[in-house]
């Protein structure tokens, strides 16, 4: 199995959750959005730890494993937040960012 | 010491200043009266005294007082010169400015700012005397420019009237135009000698190394500078207006100071004018023509004070016939008696003026000879020094320049010499007898004169009734011992007594014809001209020169600012900033849209930009092709 394939597959997971996060409203869409660009990611490092035979590159691999787990429970916990005080999971509604004045 | 008679007046201007300033209620008339009067009666003495020391053969005095410039070739000293010309200067104007002041003292006793007044006389003395005594052209500029920013104060002095301060205006800016022709001469100058010294002494010493065709054109240009400040053709109109100061200053502007600068600036430069004898006869002939033009202006107006103005302009133009003619000591002595009768002249105009509580047409005076008997002797005295009639000061001078102009084969500036000498004799006695003699239409009711306004008319009756003797030239006994002191580089005549005796005769002639004339015209019956023939309805209205002037200068300026000020500058200029402005606020407008706060936006842009990043990176690495 060459390792174009798995190339391929990451940019491809890369792509849909790119898409995802762009075009859906849904907070928990964006979420596994970002999350699936990070698995993508992942598999990256993985594939060319292998192909150059470094392992350096799985123990990342590992590690970020980790670290996506820690920040998924962050992640659910920030967004039950933003639910309890806005009754809603659109992305639409939070717009504290805007630039209001000139805008309307 | 000869630094001490220009920097004094100077000192105790900006003493009175302070002083004024530091309270302008309080009155202090014998402060002001003491300093104002005390500092100019110093320097009359110490120029008595450089020139006492010229007299007994003593060299010209230099005294370097600082370097002020000093950059490569570019070296100026604050640097005083008294050579001959200059004393003879500094003397009479020290003498009769003191004198004026004296005057003034009288004169301006209860006008509220009179220490303002005297620290802007003080002012206006020193600069002249600066310019006089500059070693070289830049102080002799910074004394002219001062010269001109005085007699702008004191010409608007009565401020509060905005006609006055209109005169005061007209009189600065024709002055700059002439100021123009001024440092454009001396610049060039500067930049002809490269760097060879600029003193009069180092210039005069170099003059030859400069070519002929820019000698002439500094020559023009200089004399533009003189025909701003004295009041020539075409730059004369400020001197009429300027009639709006106070008497004393007309007496000042007149008489000592101002005026006299521009000849005194050509007898300055006289090394290079007898260089160009060609704008000699140019300046000749523009001194011929203000003369004559002025003296037919004088002959119709009412105002005592506008008809001495105009006789001012009209002796000028005999200053300037001589020195272009290149007898520059003749011009100098001009300038000399001049000053004696013309302040004479104008001390006893306000005077009249003071004692008819400020009336100031000599059609509504008249009989005046017996209320004011002393300023109608003097007057008289004046009045026949300034017509020619001997043995009174202008007799000798004006006979030396008319002299001159025959014997130089000018003809025709004679010619209109000698008619403007008849008309000279005619205005003035018509101001005197209509004034003095004629029959008074009302009831005129007499002020005294204070006794300091009429003791300095008696000493410059004496100065105009004898002033002429230093000067008489060999045909009349003499020995033109004014001339030969002055050394300047006059031309030589060739012209035996007979004609002269002739020339004088024809003079006096002339003279008395028009005091015939203004005697059987005004003496019994004064009337004021009507204008009732096409030239006299010229004439009055002084051949509409102001006019004509407004007309093709000051309208089209006023229009060009406007459609700079209306159209132009809104339009264009700030057309252009606006539309800027405009451009940005749009643009933000524009951009601040992106900035809608909701998340998926945001990615989109990072998509946006790493994709544009990520393009031009392979582009770059040239994987694309």
């Amino acid at each position: 199995m060459t390792p174009d394939m798995f190339f391929l597959l990451a940019s491809l997971l890369f792509s849909i959750g790119l898409v995802g996060l762009i075009s859906r409203r849904n907070l928990f869409i964006l979420y596994m959005s970002i999350e699936l660009m990070l698995s993508s990611i992942n598999l990256l490092l993985a594939t060319f730890s292998k192909v150059l035979g470094d392992p350096s590159g799985s123990v990342i691999a590992l590690l970020m494993i980790a670290v996506i787990a820690a920040e998924a429970a962050l992640f659910l916990a920030m967004i039950i937040h933003l639910y309890r005080n806005n009754r809603t999971v659109d992305s639409d509604n939070f717009i504290e960012l805007r630039e209001d004045k000139v805008n309307d | 010491m000869i630094s001490l008679i220009v920097i004094l007046p100077f000192l105790s201007a900006l003493l009175m200043a302070l002083v004024y300033l530091s309270n302008t209620e309080l009155k202090r008339y014998t402060f002001y009266t003491t300093l104002g009067i005390g500092v100019p009666a110093i320097s009359t003495l110490l120029s008595f005294i450089a020139g006492f020391e010229l007299l007994n053969g003593g060299a010209t005095i230099h005294y370097t007082l600082f370097e002020w410039i000093n950059v490569g070739d570019f070296n100026i000293s604050l640097a005083f010169m008294a050579d001959r010309l200059s004393v003879v200067m500094v003397s009479f104007i020290t003498l009769i400015g003191t004198l004026i002041h004296i005057y003034a003292a009288g004169y301006m006793k209860d006008d509220p700012a009179y220490g303002k007044f005297f620290s802007y006389f003080n002012l206006f003395m020193g600069s002249m005397l600066l310019l006089v005594l500059a070693d070289n052209p830049i102080m002799m500029f910074v004394g002219w420019e001062l010269v001109g920013l005085s007699s702008y104060l004191l010409i608007g002095f009565y401020h509060t009237e905005s006609s006055n301060v209109k005169a005061a205006n007209k009189a600065f800016i024709l002055n700059r135009v002439g100021d123009f022709g001024f440092i454009m001469a001396i610049s060039l100058l500067f930049v002809s000698l490269e760097g060879t010294g600029f003193t009069f002494d180092s210039i005069e010493a170099n003059i030859s190394q400069i070519n002929h065709g820019v000698l002439t054109l500094i020559g023009v240009l200089l004399f533009v500078g003189a025909m701003g400040k004295s009041a020539q053709i075409p730059l004369y109109v400020w001197l009429p207006d300027a009639m709006a100061g106070p008497t004393p200053v007309s007496a000042l502007i007149h008489a000592a100071t101002m005026v006299t600068a521009g000849v005194y600036m050509v007898a300055r430069y006289s090394f290079l004018y007898i260089e160009i004898p060609d704008i000699g006869l140019f300046i000749a002939t523009i001194g011929a023509a203000s003369a004559l033009f002025a003296a037919i202006i004088a002959s119709y107006q009412s105002d005592i004070k506008k008809i001495l103005a105009y006789s001012t302009m009209s002796q000028l133009g005999y200053m300037f016939i001589a020195v272009g003619l290149g007898a520059y000591s003749s011009g100098i002595f001009h300038v000399f008696t001049h000053a004696f009768f013309k302040a004479l002249l104008f001390m006893g105009a306000g005077a009249v003026i003071i004692a008819l509580h400020h009336e100031q047409n000599i059609f509504k005076m008249g009989g005046l000879k017996r209320d004011l008997r002393l300023v109608y002797i003097t007057m008289f005295i004046a009045t026949l020094a300034i017509s020619g009639i001997p043995p009174f000061a202008g007799f000798f001078s004006k006979d030396a320049i008319l002299v001159t102009a025959f014997a130089t084969e000018h003809y025709f500036i004679w010619g209109v010499g000698s008619l403007t000498a008849m008309l000279t004799a005619f205005y003035m006695f018509r101001l005197l007898f209509s004034v003095f003699h004629a029959k008074p239409k009302s009831e005129l009711e007499v002020h005294s004169v204070p006794t300091s306004m009429t003791y300095p008319l008696v000493l410059l009756a004496f100065g105009s009734a004898t002033a002429g003797f230093l000067g008489v030239n060999e045909a009349y006994g003499g020995s033109s011992w004014f001339n030969s002191f002055l050394a300047l580089p006059d031309i030589t005549l060739h012209l035996s007594h007979s004609t002269e005796y002739m020339l004088g005769g024809l003079n006096v002639v002339l003279g008395l014809l028009g005091m015939g004339l203004a005697y059987k015209m005004f003496a019994h019956d004064s009337k004021e001209a009507e204008s009732n023939t096409m030239f006299k309805k010229l004439a009055i209205n002084k051949f509409f020169i102001d006019e004509i002037y407004e007309f093709i200068i000051v309208k089209p300026l006023l229009l060009l600012s406007n459609l700079i000020a209306k159209v132009i500058d809104p339009r264009i200029f700030d057309g252009f900033i606006n539309f800027n402005v405009w451009g940005y606020t749009v643009s933000a407008k524009l951009f601040s849209k992106l900035q809608n706060g909701k998340v998926r936006f945001y990615a989109l842009y990072i998509l946006v930009g790493v994709s544009a990043m990520s393009l031009y990176l392979l582009f770059k690495l040239e994987a694309l092709s």
